[in-house]
């Protein structure tokens, strides 16, 4: 896929790697099982990945979005990887507690603190 | 002069096929009537959380076995105390009592079904026909602070 396609933007940093999302709203299914395979392919090639996805500027996000984060989520922990999630806006991080995924999830206020939290 | 009052009430009908653009740009004409009646920004994300969910479920789950053309039917009548919406599919429909509840711990980790559970989070009521192919749901507008 080439970079103009994708949905995401992604960069490397120390170890890290940092997806965040080009549109604002993460509700089209296709799109959501474009950035699962995307994100997937990322953790395939990488040993033990460290991944931190940040939701700055993203106001909607549907279950199956949610769906696809447990899935990567999974995912990485087979691989021994570690997830962050950050820069959740107020109303999608109620969605998080309200079905208990704040539980599952490593959710941090901005990108720094969950970098800081990367255990090595 | 006074502006004119708009009306008390505004009601939509609408059939959606599996169309992500046609899907997008009615939830986007509901949302615009509610944003006519001045619900909250909080409402405004639980109605289009809830809305969007509910279509999708249709198709998703509704429409499995159908062919991407069929139909999902939208109803719509929005006023200043609340915002009913209705989303019917052409499937068998389903029995929603059976749906596991995601929030338990032995299923946190599964990647489905929380469509359900987050439309009944922040709607007023939610209701299924008889058949289960036919969602009507409610939204009460919040007290004033």
């Amino acid at each position: 896929m080439s970079p103009a396609d994708s949905r995401l933007r992604v960069t490397h940093d120390d170890g890290v790697t940092l997806v965040e999302f080009v549109d604002r709203n993460i509700l089209d299914e296709a799109n959501i099982q474009q950035i699962g395979e995307e994100i997937s392919s990322i953790i395939d090639s990488r040993d033990q990945p460290r991944l931190l996805i940040s939701f700055a500027n993203v106001d909607h996000l549907s279950s199956a979005a949610l769906g696809t984060l447990i899935t990567i989520n999974n995912r990485i922990k087979t691989k021994g990887g570690q997830l962050r999630l950050a820069n959740i806006d107020p109303q999608i991080k109620e969605v998080f507690a309200i079905t208990r995924l704040n539980k599952l999830f490593s959710i941090h206020d901005d990108a720094p603190s969950a970098i800081a939290s990367f255990t090595s | 002069m006074q502006p004119s009052p708009g009306p008390d009430h505004e009601s939509l009908r609408a059939t959606v096929t599996a169309d992500r653009s046609a899907v997008a740009g009615l939830v986007s004409r509901i949302m615009d009537i509610v944003e006519r009646f001045n619900y909250p920004k909080t409402s405004r994300f639980a109605i289009h959380l809830a809305l969007e969910e509910a279509v999708s479920n249709a198709f998703r789950h509704g429409h499995k076995l159908l062919p991407p053309d069929a139909a999902v039917t939208v109803e719509a009548h929005v006023d200043a105390r609340r915002v009913r919406i209705a989303v019917e599919d052409q499937g068998p429909g389903f029995t929603p009592d059976t749906i596991p509840d995601p929030t338990l711990d032995e299923n946190l980790a599964k990647p489905d079904g929380r469509g359900l559970m987050l439309i009944r989070a922040y709607m007023t009521r939610v209701d299924f026909n008889p058949r289960g192919n036919r969602l009507e749901m409610t939204y009460e507008r919040p007290p004033s602070p």
